[in-house]
């Protein structure tokens, strides 16, 4: 066999290179891309020096004609096929369409049940593909500033999102050819941005509780987090992901509509104008007493009082949401230490004004609302994707909303509790009502509510091959897992018989495996070689990943946790993973070696895992011992 | 992680009632800065995988030990006492007796004038009730008289239960 080069510790045989990583942020109205350069996070701006990308794509019969700046243009002129505030409909099913109401000025097409598209000229777009289009935006924004292909994107989410909305939000990025290191949730980016953890703990039982009330332009969030040296957990989190400055705006358009008297049915055109007017007035509003309006040929005042009887309710609603989250928190408002204000909402004096009423402080505002989740979103990114090895900082986050299943007569039982840390496993034992019964219909539901009809349904499926036998002897064993994004998977088995049927279970509002790989393969269908060329690249980066990894591993623990024959089988697989990395152009033979070391590898991880428990313990009491 | 650990061993804490919280905080987190899935974000799949499944174990294990009715349960679990199930009752009559007179007291709160005030002299009664099982537990538990134990486990179920519905009140009150 070929001798292996063992390199000195910390001396990589490849000079370590440093990743592109990138922090987005994938809002309602204006969405951001940032990256950590030099140990601090900056926003990556267009070429005319331009933070915000407006969330906005304009379609035209080809195609998609212009996201951003250029698509909002089209925003009067050709309203209905321009689409903006599209972040509202990810993840949502039809009927969710509808209480939206009129505030959508879009025609859908509607399979009952599936996933709602919005006509457009181009044809009917889901807004899956559409916020991919955002999303695809700023990753070339990013790949042409940082030189290079990006090496994966840490996106934020409102932390109130559901599982459908989440699932929906991966795949508009798995279809925009990103990789996604972790879905975040957007107070908690906040919190990382504000770095709230500094040197403000020496020791490990130190600590700090923080609200981040972050009001967007659709989303509001509410999360309580506890601060401690270089960790941020999330006690609680709460919100509604139909709620924002977009409502505030549609507020001051009914109003206006009332005192011009323009009756109940305006067509998109007028809709369009209407909110116009209404947002620039309420921006306004943020820096004057009243301002003067001039539409249709009327001239009208709107005063902040007036403004703040118009939206008062809906911000009333936000509060309610943080009182229950500092009960879920078991927290109370005169113990929280500092309060956070993010999302361009909050930017009005009375959202600041009622806020701080409530928390009875002062909220923390230094950085721009509008910029801080991407910038939090970067750091995590530059963590995750292995930039800054020195960096201690880990979140430990929550769910936001309950899952559940159906059980008899409509009612849900939930399985997985809101607010629970995640990643969680939990399983629960169902039987069999009739004799011979050999199949079981599983409904997967979210949210807080006893009937299933009030909460939101995530997915259907059965469970088939049950074996006979008389009703309420079966043990069918329905497992929820929740990764550290946050998404669910299910399964279901059969236990008494020792037969076993398992069903994974996907969102029924996203889109399955199957599509994204047609539409990845639809966009790239006139550029084979390109695709073959990424492919390629896509492993050969893993291939180096993985030697660069296991090589570092095997000189820390080889000798200690592998015995020689191990040792020697390890090794023979990284050279020949080595050779194959340096002279094949085939990705399938790199990517099957790859396999080959990681099945090789497994043992080894998991004695490194158990290691570390251990090591991370020990660390602890030497530390006590000190105190 | 090794399977067969319990869920205090996987903390190093003995196997017993009184858990001091502040340490067991402080060595979770310490736990999971070394497993937690973002650590191994740029690992292979197998190892991420790893790292999702020991993380959930132990977010279980954390949340059992730290809420003091999960904890009672699971203590009685290790010496084969099964209390997973919601339908186990005690058998006290005057103790059922005093859960029905509270909650008979507690559905004339709603809608009575001074809800809140009611409310909240309920909740320390209740606060007391439960405080007081949790000791009988403990005792019973720390002579190794698990059926006893048992017994006040299903007692603190219906102690905790009532609490949880004076909050549930309390809530909608303050129409939350």
């Amino acid at each position: 066999m070929a001798l292996l080069q063992i390199s000195e510790p910390g001396q990589s045989p490849q000079p370590h290179q440093r990743k592109n990583a990138v922090g987005i942020d994938l809002g309602t109205t204006n969405s951001l891309v940032a990256t950590v350069r030099s140990g601090s996070e900056v926003i990556l701006p267009d070429e005319q020096g331009r933070d915000l990308l407006p969330s906005v794509v304009h379609y035209e019969s080809e195609g998609v004609s212009c996201v951003g700046h250029e698509a909002a243009e089209h925003n009067s002129s050709d309203p209905l096929n321009t689409l903006s505030s599209v972040k509202r409909l990810l993840g949502r099913g039809v009927t969710d369409i509808k209480t939206l109401g009129d505030s959508l000025p879009y025609e859908f097409t509607s399979e009952e049940g599936g996933m709602p598209k919005i006509k457009t000229v181009h044809g009917a777009v889901s807004p899956i593909q559409v916020s991919s289009e955002i999303l695809r935006k700023l990753a070339e924004r990013a790949e042409l500033t940082l030189g290079g292909m990006l090496d994966g994107a840490v996106i934020t989410v409102p932390a109130y999102f559901d599982d459908a909305q989440r699932q929906a939000t991966k795949d508009a990025a798995t279809l925009a050819g990103i990789k996604v290191l972790r879905l975040l949730n957007e107070p908690t980016a906040a919190a990382i941005a504000y770095g709230l953890d500094a040197e403000e703990f020496d020791n490990e039982s130190q600590q700090r509780t923080i609200a981040v009330y972050d009001l967007g332009g659709g989303t509001f969030d509410i999360s309580i987090l506890r601060l401690s040296k270089g960790v941020f957990e999330v006690l609680a989190t709460g919100g509604d992901s139909a709620l924002g400055g977009d409502d505030f705006d549609h507020a001051i358009a009914n109003w206006l509509r009332t005192e011009l008297d323009l009756g109940e049915t305006l067509d998109v055109y007028e809709q369009r104008v209407l909110l116009e007017v209404a947002k620039s007035a309420k921006e306004e509003l943020s820096q004057n007493d009243q301002v003067e309006l001039d539409i249709l040929d009327t001239a009208l005042v709107l005063t902040r009082d007036n403004l703040h009887q118009l939206i008062d309710d809906l911000i009333d609603q936000t509060l309610t949401a943080c009182k229950r989250s500092m009960r879920d928190a078991n927290i109370e408002a005169n113990s929280i230490h500092e309060v956070v204000l993010v999302g361009g909402s909050t930017r009005m004096p009375r959202v600041a004004e009622k806020v701080s009423d409530l928390f009875g402080l002062k909220p923390k505002c230094t950085i721009d609302p509008d910029l801080v989740v991407a910038m939090g979103a970067a750091k995590q990114a530059d963590v995750l994707v292995g930039n800054n090895a020195t960096e201690d900082m880990l979140l430990l986050d929550v769910i936001p909303l309950s899952l559940g299943i159906e059980t008899m007569g409509g009612l849900t039982e939930k399985i997985i509790h809101r607010n629970t840390n995640i990643p969680v496993a939990k399983a629960q034992e169902f039987t069999t009502f009739k004799d011979g019964q050999t199949a079981m219909s599983i409904h997967v539901v979210q949210g807080e509510r006893e009937l299933v009809s009030n909460c939101r349904s995530l997915a259907h499926f059965e469970l088939r091959g049950i074996p006979p036998m008389v009703a309420g002897s079966a043990k069918i064993q329905v497992s929820y897992q929740v990764d550290a994004d946050g998404l669910l998977n299910v399964s279901a088995r059969e236990l008494s018989s020792g037969v076993e049927s398992r069903v994974e279970v996907k969102p029924s509002y996203g889109l399955d495996d199957n599509e994204i790989t047609q539409m990845l393969q639809d966009s790239f269908s006139h550029a084979r070689d390109d695709m073959r060329l990424r492919a390629l690249r896509e492993q050969q980066v893993e291939a180096d990943r993985m030697l660069e990894d296991l090589r570092a591993a095997i000189d820390k623990d080889g000798q200690s946790l592998l015995d020689e024959s191990e040792l020697q089988c390890l090794q023979v697989a990284l050279e020949e993973l080595k050779q194959l990395r340096d002279n094949s152009d085939d990705h399938r033979q790199l990517a099957a070696q790859i396999e080959v070391v990681g099945k090789t590898s497994e043992e080894f991880a998991a004695r490194r895992m158990d290691a570390s428990i251990k090591q991370a313990l020990a660390g602890l009491s030497l530390d006590d011992a000190l105190k | 992680m090794n399977n067969s650990k319990n869920f205090f061993e996987i903390f190093s804490l003995a196997v017993a009632w009184e858990v001091d919280i502040e340490q067991l905080d402080i060595k979770f987190r310490a736990l999971q800065k070394a497993l937690h899935p973002d650590r191994y974000a740029n690992k292979n799949d197998f190892e991420k995988r790893l790292a999702v499944q020991t993380a959930a174990t132990i977010n279980q294990a954390y949340e059992t030990i730290k809420n003091p009715l999960s904890r009672a349960q699971y203590l009685l679990e290790l010496v084969d006492l099964d209390a997973s199930q919601e339908t186990h009752i005690t058998s006290d009559g005057q103790f059922l007796m005093d859960q029905m007179l509270l909650r008979e007291a507690l559905s004339e709160i709603r809608g009575s004038e001074n809800a809140r005030e009611a409310l909240v002299s309920l909740s320390i009664e209740a606060q007391q009730t439960a405080a007081k099982i949790q000791s009988e537990f403990a005792s019973q538990y720390q002579q190794k008289a698990f059926n006893k134990a048992f017994e006040s486990l299903a007692k603190m179920q219906f102690a905790i239960k009532f609490i949880d519905d004076i909050n549930e009140l309390e809530a909608e009150l303050e129409d939350l």
